[in-house]
């Protein structure tokens, strides 16, 4: 029973995994792309090391891939922060479709 | 010509991704598993992807979101290796990875504002 619940989470996490980087691939610009994509790839590791998780029981490989997924959920965003701010500071244009720039704005 | 681009990339990514769900591949690591190795076909397609943008990304600030995103992939790469051969040191590699990824992504985003580091 265990191993059925643990490949539907790894299936799931696959699909989350490559549309996250099929919007990595695909999309027009940095702050899209960072948008599409860290979000995703973020929830579908995790559902996977959770899969990992179901399968292997409580041994430490397990408990090693619960502690994985708090460590990947408090670091993932932090770092797309600091990439998207970075970017939008060094003067990376905004692609041509964008209607406001709040950052730009506010930053008078 | 940019719609044709647009169509003709489409069509390259849905052929990969039927090529590895509908025809039998060798598996070239030995595995008992059909799903877990094609699982592992797709996670490959996906760092493809990545790679494709750290290549051909036009600015800095691409290529280092595509780093970002493939320390993650490691991750699940690690996660589902240590499910067939059944050892439990991949996910210790994983773990490691994403820490230097984590501490080497903070470095080059903070270098990319043009503040220097001590601010």
């Amino acid at each position: 029973m265990n191993e059925i619940i643990g490949y539907i989470f790894l299936g799931l996490g696959l699909l989350f995994d490559f549309f996250g980087c099929l919007g990595l691939l695909r999309f027009p610009d940095i702050y899209n792309r960072l948008h599409a994509s860290i979000k995703c790839v973020t929830l579908g590791t995790s559902s996977i090391l959770f899969g990992l998780f179901l399968f292997k029981g409580f041994i430490p490989g397990g408990i090693k891939a619960l502690l994985c997924i708090g460590f990947l959920l408090l670091t993932a965003p932090v770092s797309a922060h600091v990439l998207s701010r970075g970017a939008h500071k060094s003067g990376v244009k905004l692609c041509k479709d964008s209607v406001c720039d709040k950052y730009a704005d506010d930053n008078k | 010509m940019k719609r044709l681009r647009w169509f003709l990339g489409l069509a390259a990514i849905l052929g990969a991704l039927t090529l590895i769900l509908f025809y039998p591949i060798p598996t070239l690591l030995g595995w008992q598993s059909v799903l877990l190795h094609k699982a592992f076909m797709i996670m490959l397609l996906s760092g493809s992807f990545c790679f494709l943008r750290l290549a051909l990304g036009p600015t800095a600030a691409d290529r280092v979101a595509a780093l970002d995103i493939f320390g993650i992939l490691i991750l699940g790469f690690c996660a589902i290796l240590g499910i067939p051969t059944g050892r439990d040191w991949y996910i210790d590699i994983g773990i490691a990875w994403a820490l230097q990824s984590f501490i080497s992504i903070l470095a080059l985003g903070k270098f990319m504002e043009g503040r220097g580091f001590n601010e």
